[in-house]
């Protein structure tokens, strides 16, 4: 894997397509942890996590064992399985060993177990026949466009709830999906970027 | 067929490899737990607000049970919260003194206004304007309601363009305390209302000029006082609550009639 190959996988990850803004995965976390940028960030880092851990193990379990047996049809049931083992055995790990990021983390590890975001990132690592760096590479800055996307909302959302000059039928959760949708236009800007 | 029982075979196994080391790993990071905490954490008020100064209920718990941290922090569940946790960790309930937020202002609509502010309709920003916000006082009340918006017990209103608050309702945990950029409120025992509403340090002519509801350090009160509970410093009246006793001399003698008692007359203060 050359280095411009990890840079284009990265950049489109991030920007190009954008998880949230272009892909629509991981909108539940996307609208429901973004009240406040602290909390946002919390999300965004554990997201990230997981969605790294996630792309090496399934890798692994896709390589290893489903395509030798032929049994690739099984890849999504074999990846629930995978992430939501991974994520309870993380959370004991950081617990025991790491309890400054247990604490930092905390109870949005839980929450990303089902997340579709991740699902979605190892479904897509196959489908793109990704390998193993490839892989990783995928997962980690899929989380971290995962992370802008979901902090940037969150600072769009604490200066909305501070104006209030918003109409009184769109305040709350209307004005966020308006300003998600802004948002995600802003992004489709992105789309016409060439990677080398 | 065979692929049936295959693919059976391999997410069975799977499960079970994963069901097998989890049940390893629960045992080898278990991270033991005193069963205390969660007693004491069920006889905090559960509200998480940071009054006590740690992270909320579970870490404040923890702090009792682990570093021997004073049982007497959670305002919202007052005495019978203290009387709960001295039962599960075995140690003398402590009497404690329940405090309430006081808001050292009140000018509001009284104050005058030197400029017309279209910004953004929170305290923490308007603080940041030129002058320090809209009033002529530097130090008063913007009137925006951050601290309104940060109580959980919906004990702060914005009354006349300043902030009140109702201490019955008020579990004094600072929230507003933090919040207000002016720096206006701060805790004060239950049932003293004779603070003395207002934390202009300009003379007193420069406060007559900008507020009808300022102090003037006039020092009346502190000459009256039987109790040696009231001074003025800095050109600023400042209650004494250790040797107060509610006697509401100071609020007779007051002339700007400042300093409310409950069994005052309302409608005798300026602009009421």
């Amino acid at each position: 894997m050359s280095f411009t190959g990890i840079v284009s996988i990265a950049l489109g990850a991030i920007l190009i397509e954008n998880f949230i803004f272009s892909q629509f995965l991981g909108i539940c976390p996307f609208l429901g942890v973004s009240r406040k940028v602290d909390t946002a960030l919390g999300m965004g880092l554990a997201v990230t996590f997981v969605m790294g851990l996630a792309s090496v193990f399934c890798w692994l379990v896709n390589t290893l064992l489903l395509v030798p047996l032929g049994l690739t049809y099984m890849q999504t049931v074999a990846y629930i399985l995978v992430i939501a083992a991974l994520v309870q055995f993380v959370e004991m790990f950081l617990k025991k060993s790491i309890p400054g990021l247990y604490q930092a983390l905390g109870i949005y590890l839980p929450l990303i177990t089902t997340n579709c975001a991740v699902l979605g990132v190892v479904l897509l690592n196959t489908q793109k026949n990704y390998d193993f760096l490839s892989s990783l590479v995928y997962g980690i800055t899929g989380g971290i466009g995962f992370l802008i996307a979901i902090v940037l909302f969150a600072s769009v959302r604490e200066r909305l709830d501070l104006t209030a000059d918003c109409p009184r039928s769109f305040e709350g959760f209307p004005i966020a999906l308006i300003s998600a949708g802004l948002l995600a236009l802003a992004f489709m800007g992105f789309s016409g970027l060439k990677v080398f | 067929m065979t692929n049936v029982w295959l693919a059976v075979a391999v997410l069975g196994g799977l499960g079970a490899f994963f069901g097998l080391l989890l049940a390893i790993s629960s045992k080898v990071f278990y991270v033991k737990t005193d069963e205390r905490i969660e007693k004491v954490a069920s006889c905090l008020n559960g509200a998480n607000c940071g009054g006590c100064g740690y992270a909320g209920c579970s870490a404040y718990a923890a702090a009792i049970v682990e570093d021997g941290a004073p049982i007497d922090r959670c305002t919202p569940a007052g005495q019978e919260g203290v009387k709960g946790i001295a039962a599960v960790m075995g140690v003398d309930a402590v009497e404690m003194a329940r405090m309430v937020a006081f808001v050292h202002c009140s000018g509001g609509d009284k104050a005058q206004v030197k400029y017309a502010y279209h910004g953004i309709r929170d305290c923490a920003v308007a603080a940041q304007a030129i002058g320090g916000g809209q009033r002529s006082c530097a130090y008063g009340c913007l009137g925006y309601g951050s601290c309104v918006a940060s109580c959980r017990f919906g004990a702060l209103s914005i009354v006349d363009g300043v902030a009140k608050v109702d201490p019955e309702k008020c579990q004094g945990c600072k929230a507003c305390v933090e919040t207000c950029p002016k720096h206006l409120i701060d805790l004060i025992p239950y049932g003293f209302e004779g603070a003395v509403p207002c934390a202009n340090t300009d003379k007193g002519g420069i406060t007559r000029k900008v507020c009808e509801s300022g102090c003037l350090g006039c020092h009346l009160c502190e000459k009256f006082c039987p109790h040696n509970a009231i001074h003025v410093v800095d050109n600023l009246s400042v209650k004494d609550y250790s040797k107060c006793q509610n006697c509401g001399i100071c609020a007779e003698k007051c002339p700007r009639k400042l300093i409310y008692m409950p069994h005052m007359d309302l409608t005798k203060r300026p602009g009421a």
